[in-house]
């Protein structure tokens, strides 16, 4: 069986739903020693800035049961050496590009849009909002539905018609609904959810935090039901709204609850530092287990989970004796 | 270029206070070069630890009974390593590698002292043999906190020149660190080039040594990495580039071999202010 893998975020159409995912792949080019970075639906770009950038001191890394704990601090070449070098290089690959932006202020922000209107290679542009605004007292833009707005409002303004803006949600909010709202009505085409969960780790032998940055961003299957909540509970607000899904994904079957969830594509982020070739085989293991499910169409799942309790499924490919039982029913509700 | 392979454990050795372990890799061994690494998940497919240990490479044998095997040696530290110590033959383990820059070797034949501390002498062994074959003479110095946590040295002795032991307790060789007799041996053996690995202090100990004479060094640093493959940026240093400027490069693709007057040893663990695209503001940027 044939599964049509094609998925469409805000208009534009991908062959895949299986996208790298921002800060865990660099710029595509060291993954490609390991598979061809153009066979993914999209290839999303560490987070950069306008100026170099050295990022924070070392230890960046802690692990964590099932996850990390980083503290990088936005290493990076800086917009110009970006666009020079490793834009380029992914263009010439045939990947599709999604450039992550990251700044201080709204101003940065309209800037780096600026700099990648009209470059030839970018399919998308994911503005990653968890970045601390130098003019209001380090307050995180993605936590704070005005400051979120602002800047995806203008880097929206900024950006070519035809290539979609994706604000990247962070999990550390009351109600991340509302910021998801916030975004949509300033003109993000999409969202991508999540981004890391502030987290800490303290040595007890040196009985001083791990972290030359002290708290970090964990990341990895440790926190992938808070990311499929997040998705399901910003699918279920904005249906219309493309979601890119991300958080702890390391199989076919993980990307495939994220798109029951609601999710249109998804991003394997940590688990490509274990397993460089990650994207790839959560790709190949989701089409078999689409197959396995009887479902030919990538794009009729999307969602699938919030359909009423009683709604027909294709099969059971693994019957276990009773019909789709309602969540509520089940012995652990 | 890196590959990604599932070898096969062929033999688990206990040296001392090490485990040397060979698996095959087909694939590996054939792009080897002595300074070169391999990262090794552990706990299986799993496995709730995810990411790779890096250990240098010490013996690879591109063919043999078993095919292509490569061995690496390292220390219980944690859970990832206590698991790897607890591999037996036949069991299967996901390899990447080789990875790193490895050993620059000399265009003739020098004068080389090889600085090892604990097991960073296991790929100062493979490096000594290309060595000797283009000619140079071989001189090691390795130390280590007490003669269990040596290793190599009889290896040493027989593909070397010269080799001198020292140990924190005397248990063998000369009591003291391996800086303490550094310096007569770069004296008594003309010695052109120095290669070190093992811990930062005893690289920082050995790089100033041998800038202080003039002398070239290579070292190989240990960082802690989570991808060692160049993708997270965790295993950074302070490093001085050709045009002077100090930037974090990455130990695992950049390095772990770096020239030793290159590194800021005393920044290691910091940002220098001069470094390219340093922050002063506060903020907490991920």
């Amino acid at each position: 069986m044939t599964v049509d893998l094609t998925t469409r975020l805000a208009g534009v159409e991908f062959p895949n739903p299986v996208f790298t995912a921002s800060g865990c792949a660099a710029a595509g080019q060291e993954l490609s020693a390991f598979f061809d970075v153009a066979s993914l639906g999209g290839v999303v770009t560490k987070s950069i800035m306008m100026a170099p950038r050295s990022g924070r001191a070392t230890p960046r890394m802690a692990e964590t049961p099932s996850g990390m704990v980083n503290s990088i601090g936005l290493q990076g070449p800086g917009i110009e050496a970006f666009l020079e070098r490793d834009l380029a290089w992914l263009a010439a690959s045939g990947a599709r590009a999604v450039v992550s932006i990251a700044g201080g202020s709204v101003d940065e922000y309209t800037q780096l849009a600026q700099k990648l209107r009209g470059r030839p290679g970018i399919a998308m542009v994911e503005v990653n909002i968890s970045c601390p605004n130098v003019e209001d007292r380090g307050q995180v833009f993605a936590c704070d539905p005005s400051a979120a707005s602002n800047v995806v409002d203008a880097v929206r303004r900024n950006t070519s018609t035809g290539v979609p803006v994706f604000a990247k949600l962070s999990p550390d909010v009351t109600d991340i609904t509302e910021i998801a709202r916030a975004c949509v009505d300033a003109g993000a085409d999409g969202l991508s959810v999540i981004n890391t969960l502030l987290g800490m780790v303290i040595d007890t032998t040196t009985m001083r935090p791990v972290l030359g940055g002290v708290t970090g961003g964990l990341s990895g299957p440790a926190i992938r039901p808070v990311a499929v909540r997040c998705v399901w509970q910003v699918h279920a607000a904005l249906p219309d709204v493309p979601i890119l899904g991300m958080g702890g994904i390391r199989s076919g079957l993980d990307a495939l609850e994220f798109l029951l969830a609601g999710a249109s594509a998804v991003s394997v982020g940590t688990s490509v530092f274990g397993d460089p070739s990650a994207p790839v085989r959560v790709l190949r293991e989701l089409e078999q287990a689409l197959a396995d499910r009887g479902i030919d169409r990538l794009a009729d799942v999307v969602g699938l989970a919030h359909r009423p309790p009683d709604t027909y499924v294709p099969e059971d490919p693994d019957p276990v004796g009773d019909e789709l039982v309602p969540a509520s029913t089940e012995e652990t509700a | 270029m890196p590959v990604q392979v599932t070898g096969e454990v062929v033999t688990v050795k206990r040296i001392g206070a090490y485990t040397a372990m060979t698996v095959t890799a087909p694939g590996i061994p054939e792009l080897t070069r002595p300074g070169h690494f391999v990262g090794v998940q552990v706990g299986g497919p799993e496995s709730s630890m995810l990411l790779r240990r890096a250990f240098a490479l010490h013996d690879v044998q591109p063919r043999g009974v078993y095919g292509g095997t490569v061995q690496f040696v390292f220390a219980v530290h944690g859970k990832g390593t206590a698991w790897l110590a607890g591999r037996r033959p036949q069991d299967r383990l996901d390899l990447v590698g080789p990875l790193g820059r490895p050993f620059r070797l000399p265009a003739h034949p020098v004068n080389a002292t090889l600085v090892g501390g604990g097991y960073g002498s296991a790929p100062l062994l493979p490096l000594a043999r290309v060595l000797r074959e283009r000619g140079c003479r071989v001189s090691f110095v390795l130390g280590a906190g007490s003669v269990d946590r040596l290793f190599g040295h009889l290896d040493a002795k027989r593909i070397a020149d010269s080799i001198a032991v020292t140990t924190d307790d005397g248990s063998l060789g000369t009591r003291g660190r391996v800086s303490d007799v550094l310096p007569s041996v770069m004296a008594r053996t003309d010695c052109d080039v120095v290669y070190a690995c093992g811990p930062m202090a005893m690289l920082q100990a050995v790089a100033e040594q041998a800038a202080a004479r003039g002398i070239a060094s290579q070292v190989a640093v240990e960082e802690s990495m989570a991808c060692g493959i160049g993708v997270c940026m965790t295993c950074v240093l302070p490093v001085v580039g050709d045009d002077g400027l100090t930037r974090m490069v990455r130990s695992c693709v950049e390095g772990p071999v770096f020239p030793g007057d290159r590194v800021r040893w005393d920044d290691v663990g910091s940002v220098p202010p001069d470094t390219v695209g340093a922050v002063s503001a506060p903020g907490a940027h991920r």
